[in-house]
């Protein structure tokens, strides 16, 4: 089990390498950088800028250098958790960033914890009740879930919680508690406001595992073990707990790799439209001003955030499938 | 030296069948089995995808979409950048079909705009003695049909000097169907045109990758790898983030579509990755190998038929998330740009939960977005049933 682990956590090396290397070019392929546009911007504004500031700074971080130099020093300073400097905020960008990228990670783990608490009993009920109107009825809804764009959800629950409940739905937390260090009124303030982003974010993918979990029990179902054991007179629940229910469960584990990236997508969607203190509303507006290292040390946390999602899930399928152990991996 | 075998050195002796060659010859004994077996494997699928109703109606309604939009200027009532400055966010007309008890055919009624001056809202009120009867095939704004030639004809009119805003207007007073109706033009190619992108990136890709094996593979499996472990859309984000302001409009909607196609042929091109690799081994393709195709001909002959309705299905399958993507970049700012309308451009229009609460059609070009997504996913999934019909 720990060589499987081993063998695991080395096969994410070079992938991790070649998302950085991905990122990297993406975030030098606009033409020109921050220092360009912030010097263009301020002359507008006619006023001059301190070009002598601009001039150390981008000593500092070595924008003479030819590329491939710069990757190696924005990458070492990765590995010991130096993000680089964010020229919009003049700060490092570990302080710019600050708990965004824990609440993002909160409010993604409690998605699919949702996702799976919702889609674990409907896939089971639309697979044991297949082509009744329990199932259609369903399944339709869950079409609806994945048909409606996030961030029209996201505007019409902001505009009902107002008529329903007078409450301002946007934000993560409370007013007061922002920028407040960790306590346990902002921690409940904050589980206050988790609902409605989550909710949001987990309808398409509930919709996308309940597809999948039905479509894959039913596959189960229509096996000679479920047949014989039926034929033998096993009692109909007993049975679904005993065998296709943990067949089901393995699938259950391996599809957090295919709805962690979807999850991540919907939550930076639904954070600009809800304007939570995630990543979202902070990477689109370093995106645009070419604040290269914000946007890219998010863009590399996010991409982290999938590979260790799919890692963690793999060490679980493995836990639970004594034939993943001991063959060739997720041998598809 | 009774062996069936010649002495060594002597040449084999060649036993060729008298009989004349009939080509026939095996359909001719499959007479009395019925039309299942004869059945070519398009005809199958046919059968097979037929049975899926709901399947069968998604595919009219998508084909009706597609179609409609090689006539937008014809089926819209009002043109893309007509303005009524007079009806400016006015509501959804509701057309009437009786009046006093009798059956006169669709209208509608005039409206009078009021100021309320407490919150400077616009009110509309029907004007009870002003009927309206809607015209269809009848001269209207005059636009140049694919710019080749003049025309005026719409499907739908208001009566002569009347209004008729099926979908209400916006803060231009702009007719909100008629846009949704061109905007359909753009976000639907979209889809289309990215899908296409990946469709051939991934075969091209994914079928060198699984023929050939070796390091070209392995190379391919680690970018797929990395592709798919970025999410999407803060990926799509950070790419349209780059096209230069500069742009015409036009380019944008190009280089939105390059962006799209460029991130979505991963998935395609695993498929074909691994059909590719568990087809290589089935006899049929070993045969012809030994039979002397080279490689091409054994990909495109022998290999291909054998995957392609998996890969459409799956292709079909990828469309509802371009259209969704599009309409999240558009929404978000950083996709496409006026005066380019797309759904996303029109939803930008309701961004704020105060436009909602004022003038909630705005959000009506959502439906559209609604219906062809859940079209193409039932039709996906009924063509994805049927593309193996010897199951």
């Amino acid at each position: 089990m720990l060589r499987y682990i081993f063998t695991r956590i080395v096969t994410m090396i070079p992938t991790l390498l070649l998302i950085s290397a991905l990122v990297f070019i993406i975030i030098e392929l606009p033409p020109g950088d921050y220092f360009e546009s912030y010097v263009a911007e301020l002359r507008s504004m006619g006023e001059s800028a301190d070009l002598e500031e601009i001039e150390i700074l981008k000593e500092r971080y070595g924008f003479d250098q030819p590329l491939y130099k710069r990757y190696f020093h924005w990458l070492g300073g990765l590995m010991v958790g130096d993000f680089g400097y964010s020229f919009e905020y003049r700060l490092p960008v570990n302080e710019v960033v600050g708990e965004r990228l824990w609440l993002t990670i909160l409010v993604s783990v409690v998605t699919i914890i949702f996702t799976w608490m919702v889609a674990f009993p409907i896939g089971i009920y639309s697979a044991t009740h297949q082509y009744s109107w329990g199932d259609y009825g369903l399944s339709f809804l869950g079409m609806i879930g994945i048909a409606v764009p996030n961030f029209i959800l996201a505007l019409v629950m902001m505009y009902f919680a107002n008529i329903w409940f007078g409450t301002s739905i946007g934000h993560l937390m409370d007013r007061e508690y922002l920028n407040q260090p960790l306590s346990w009124d902002k921690f409940v303030s904050i589980l206050e406001h988790l609902w409605i982003p989550v909710l949001i974010i987990g309808t398409a993918g509930t919709a996308g595992m309940v597809r999948r979990l039905r479509a894959n029990l039913l596959d189960e179902l229509k096996k000679q073990y479920v047949v014989t054991a039926r034929a033998k007179g096993m009692a109909p629940g007993k049975l679904l707990r005993k065998y296709p229910l943990r067949m089901a469960l393995n699938f259950f584990v391996s599809d957090i790799g295919s709805i962690l990236p979807a999850v991540i997508s919907g939550a930076e969607v639904t954070a600009i439209v809800l304007s939570l203190e995630t990543t979202g509303p902070m990477l689109i507006k370093a995106l645009q001003s070419q604040d290269m290292y914000l946007a890219g040390s998010f863009l590399m946390f996010l991409a982290f955030l999938t590979v260790i999602g799919v890692l963690v899930s793999d060490i679980a399928l493995a836990l639970l499938d004594p034939r993943i152990r001991f063959g060739a991996g997720r041998g598809e | 030296m009774n062996s069936p075998l010649p002495p060594p050195g002597a040449p084999l002796e060649h036993y060729v069948s008298g009989a004349p060659y009939d080509p026939n010859d095996v359909e001719a004994d499959n007479k009395h089995v019925g039309p299942v077996a004869n059945a070519s494997q398009m005809r199958l699928m046919w059968w097979y995808f037929r049975q899926h109703r709901v399947a069968v109606f998604s595919g009219v309604i998508i084909l009706v979409m597609y179609l409609s939009i090689l006539i937008c200027e014809f089926l819209a009532p009002y043109n893309l950048h007509t303005r009524n400055t007079e009806f400016i966010y006015a509501p959804p007309a509701s057309v009437h079909f009786f009046r006093d008890g009798e059956f006169v055919g669709p209208y509608t009624y005039g409206q009078k705009m009021t100021l309320d001056m407490t919150n400077l809202k616009r009110e509309y009120s029907d004007i009870p003695g002003d009927v309206q009867p809607i015209r269809f095939f009848c001269r209207g704004d005059s636009y140049k049909f694919w710019n080749i030639f003049e025309s005026d004809v719409h499907l739908v009119c208001p009566a002569e000097g009347g209004h008729l805003f099926l979908f209400g207007t916006d803060r231009l007073g702009r007719d909100v169907l008629s846009r949704t109706i061109y905007g359909a033009r753009i976000s639907l190619t979209i889809g289309i045109l990215g899908v296409t992108m990946s469709f051939i990136l991934g075969i091209i890709i994914g079928g060198i990758a699984g023929y050939r094996g070796g390091l070209f593979d392995m190379i391919v499996q680690r970018i797929t790898e990395v592709l798919q472990s970025i999410p999407s859309i803060p990926l799509w984000m950070a790419l349209a983030t780059i096209i230069p302001l500069t742009w015409s409009p036009l380019l944008v909607y190009v280089g939105i579509t390059v962006i799209l196609g460029l991130l979505d042929w991963t998935g395609l091109a695993r498929a074909v990755r691994s059909k590719l690799l568990s087809l290589r081994e089935e006899d049929y393709v070993v045969a012809a190998q030994l039979l002397g195709a080279n490689g091409g001909r054994v990909i495109r002959k022998h290999m291909v038929p054998g995957f392609m309705s998996h890969l459409i299905a799956s292709a079909t399958l990828t469309v509802p998330g371009m259209i969704l993507g599009e309409t999240a970049l558009s929404f978000l700012g950083i996709g496409l740009r006026p005066p380019i309308t797309s759904w996303g451009i029109l939803l930008t229009e309701a961004q704020s939960i105060s436009i909602i609460a004022l003038y909630p059609w705005l959000l009506l070009p959502v439906v559209p977005v609604i219906v062809v997504i859940l079209a193409f996913n039932f039709l996906g999934d009924g063509l994805r049933d049927a593309a193996d019909p010897y199951k």
